[in-house]
């Protein structure tokens, strides 16, 4: 009875040893796959930046780390290019694209979470389902439009199509939001005499605050990365955005300019991608607030 | 008794007085501030349509003398009986088809607006009149405005947003899949041809030419394929990811969350830009280290090779896991944190392994929460233009294909169908069928979702 016991605390012990061997094990397992991942995510990033420090023009000879650092390539990308000029077009349109999707989007989404009419449901599920229809045959059709009423090559004709094409995707999401938040506050002022407005702004607005924070940056994001829209609206090289100016650094067969192009890019990606990652809580609650089954 | 009894009309009478000139009923119920509200309206429909057209002339010919709406629908209808003409004196302008039809819809949208307003303000006579047979009331303008407020207050403020879309959203999808029904390609542009209705010709040609036959389900089969691997790998990566950060045996959780957000917070047309010079056949990086480590005996041509259309797509499924894991695993994490600790310690009492609460906890929370952004994102992949584009623009080439590549998905063929052959009318058709197809996806998607699910 007694050493048998004696045996089973043995035994304990040596698994309790290899247990923790195993646990070392996985561990370091663990350890080094995330270490892979974060290299393999790590080598662009830092080669496109190594790039723009580059002393050539080509390819063939960049590395992360270039062997004779310069600033030729940002001085080049000002003095050469229009780039100034791109970055002001494109931060203006996302300005406005910002202030008028937060304004509209969530007013829209305000009325529909809080009231009951005709066709809401309809109309919802209607605009959502209109946005899947792929947009580049529309395009002719804004394009004489746009034609019509002198809105081509203008930068707030093409913010305005940002803010049309943002409202079904952000009205939804806000919906689905506001849906959780409860009414009772909305009630409350409604008896003290609050009008719909009064407590649009004085009760909505804070509370969707998280929301509207994801809004914000995501229709400020928008303009930096479209291609498409700017590209077919816009046709003078002044009204130019960053995406379409710096395509067209390195699209052309004959003279491709890709360290500049490097230079350009590292200098749109970084005050984004800091906003990104500072506002990252804010944007993975936005995504998981209204679009989640529960 | 008598008196009131003289006063009292049949509400019909009011309503139909409205019907005829916009108005006048308000002006019998003695509302005059809206009789000429009503009767403005009207009145600009009519100098409008005057002063746009020429109605003072002895023989009106509708193509020259029609005025905005009359003209407008006359346009959508025929889409033009002159083509441009040339002769000893110079060219004669004729009709374009092609402004003709969009003006066409939006004038054909504007009146429905008119005719929205007519019917309120034929209702509106009709009701006040009713109003004061029953009980001798009669809102004077300023209350009636305040009751419109109260009782139509979300029409008003959805005012705006429907406006956007009604014209940049509505309008331009009415017209392109109006396209798929007319001959409008290359061969028959306007201003030097008109464009004619031609019913399904086009959506029979999809099927009885065996060229667009062949590409169209190549095509077809490689977007289902791309559209499910991509996002299943994602996802699944993404998920591992989270779980993996999440473990108590990481340190520095936020350091290396920080770095996986990255391809995330990177504006995607950026990383894809630098992609693809990596991946660049001639003088890539990627080609090149491969070379120098002696790994392979010539530089790849990742994108380009006709003879090896699988490589590009391989290559293009694993850029774009790069690009589209760090989204899943931000969601995963979020959603994670909403799990509830007891029910681990409760797997952990019944001798549970990490494995078996990866399996029966979290996987089956996770994929149930996450499912329509699942859908979603295999919506957007079907029709994720961008890395498609940016990366391989279609490439490499395929002899088989009809204005295709092998990597091509059925919105960058769309895109070269419309912007690079001017093929309208079959790119139209091929908008309609990812439409159907993803719209229905989408519409059956969205009514599972917290969004939906309160009303």
């Amino acid at each position: 009875m007694k050493s048998s016991q004696t045996l089973n605390i043995q035994s304990t012990i040596k698994e309790n040893k290899s247990h923790k061997m195993k646990d070392r094990i996985i561990t370091g397992l663990m350890y080094l796959e995330i270490i892979a991942v974060a290299l393999i995510v790590l080598v662009p990033v830092l080669w496109i930046i190594g790039t723009s420090f580059d002393n050539s023009s080509s390819l063939a000879t960049s590395s992360i780390i270039p062997k004779n650092p310069t600033l030729n390539n940002y001085k080049k990308l000002f003095n050469g290019t229009d780039f100034t000029l791109w970055y002001g077009n494109t931060l203006k349109i996302a300005i406005v694209n910002m202030v008028c999707s937060v304004i509209i989007t969530t007013l829209t989404a305000y009325v529909f979470s809080r009231f009951k009419f005709k066709g809401k449901k309809a109309s919802l599920l209607g605009i959502m389902v209109l946005q899947m229809f792929p947009s580049f045959m529309a395009m002719t059709a804004i394009y004489i439009l746009f034609l019509n009423f002198g809105l081509l090559d203008n930068l707030y004709g093409l913010a305005l199509t940002y803010i049309a094409g943002q409202i079904p995707y952000n009205v939804w999401l806000m919906k689905g939001y506001l849906g959780g938040v409860s009414m009772s506050l909305d009630e409350a002022a409604m008896l003290d005499g609050a009008t719909r407005l009064q407590i649009f702004w004085k009760i909505i607005i804070p509370l969707a605050f998280p929301m509207i924070t994801f809004l914000a940056v995501s229709t400020f994001m928008a303009p930096w990365m479209d291609y498409i829209l700017p590209r077919l609206l816009i046709s003078s090289d002044s009204k130019k955005t960053l995406a379409v100016g710096l395509y067209d650094l390195i699209s052309s067969d004959a003279n491709n300019q890709y360290t500049q192009f490097a230079a350009g890019a590292v200098l749109v990606a970084v005050p984004i991608t800091i906003l990104y990652v500072a506002l990252q809580k804010h944007l993975i609650y936005g995504i998981t607030a209204g679009s989640t089954k529960e | 008794m008598v008196v009131n009894e003289q006063k009292k009309v049949t509400p019909l009478i009011p309503g139909i007085a409205s019907a005829i000139i916009w108005g006048l009923g308000q002006l019998f119920n003695k509302q005059y501030v809206k009789a000429l509200f009503f009767f403005l309206l009207q009145m600009v429909v009519v100098i409008v349509e005057c002063l746009t057209g020429n109605y003072f002339v002895d023989n009106f010919v509708i193509r020259s003398d029609g005025g905005f709406f009359v003209k407008g629908i006359w346009g959508l209808i025929t889409l033009g009986t002159q083509p441009r003409k040339m002769s000893l004196v110079g060219v004669t302008e004729g009709d374009h088809s092609i402004i003709l039809m969009i003006k066409g819809i939006i004038v054909v949208m504007v009146a429905l607006i008119f005719v929205a307003i007519y019917i309120w303000n034929i209702r509106d006579a009709y009701k006040t009149c009713k109003l004061y047979n029953e009980s001798n009331v009669r809102l004077s303008t300023k209350a009636y405005i305040r009751e419109l407020w109260e009782s139509m207050f979300h029409y008003i403020i959805l005012l705006p947003s429907g406006i956007l879309l009604m014209f940049l959203s509505i309008m331009p999808i009415i017209f392109s899949a109006l396209t798929a029904f007319t001959n409008y390609t290359k061969t028959n542009m306007p201003p030097t041809h008109l464009v004619d209705w031609v019913g399904l010709d086009n959506f029979k040609n999809l099927i009885n030419i065996p060229i667009w036959t062949k590409t169209f389900f190549g095509v077809f089969g490689w977007t289902l394929i791309w559209a499910v691997i991509a996002t299943v790998t994602c996802f699944f990566f993404g998920l591992i990811q989270a779980v993996i950060l999440n473990s108590k045996r990481i340190k520095f959780k936020k350091l290396w969350r920080g770095i996986y957000i990255l391809p995330w917070a990177i504006p995607s047309m950026v990383s894809l830009l630098v992609f693809r010079t990596m991946f660049n056949g001639q003088f890539g990086p990627v080609s090149q280290l491969l070379l120098d480590l002696g790994i392979t005996s010539e530089r790849v041509a990742w994108f380009s090779d006709p003879t090896n259309p699988n490589l590009a797509r391989i290559t293009l499924l694993v850029i774009n896991l790069w690009l589209g894991f760090p989204y899943f695993m931000a969601l995963m994490t979020g959603i994670m944190t909403g799990i509830s600790d007891d029910l681990y310690e409760a797997a952990k009492i019944d001798g549970a392994t990490p494995f078996d609460e990866f399996k029966s906890i979290t996987l089956p929370i996770v994929l149930n929460a996450a499912s329509p952004l699942l859908i979603m994102s295999f919506a957007s992949n079907f029709n994720n233009f961008n890395v498609i584009y940016f990366l391989t623009d279609g490439g490499p080439t395929n002899v088989n294909y009809q204005f295709a590549g092998s990597t091509d998905i059925l919105i960058t063929w769309v895109y070269k169908l419309t912007l690079d052959n001017q093929l309208y009318n079959m790119a139209s058709v091929m908008s309609i069928l990812i439409f159907i197809l993803i719209g229905s996806i989408s519409l059956w998607n969205l009514r599972r979702t917290k969004g939906f699910k309160e009303d």
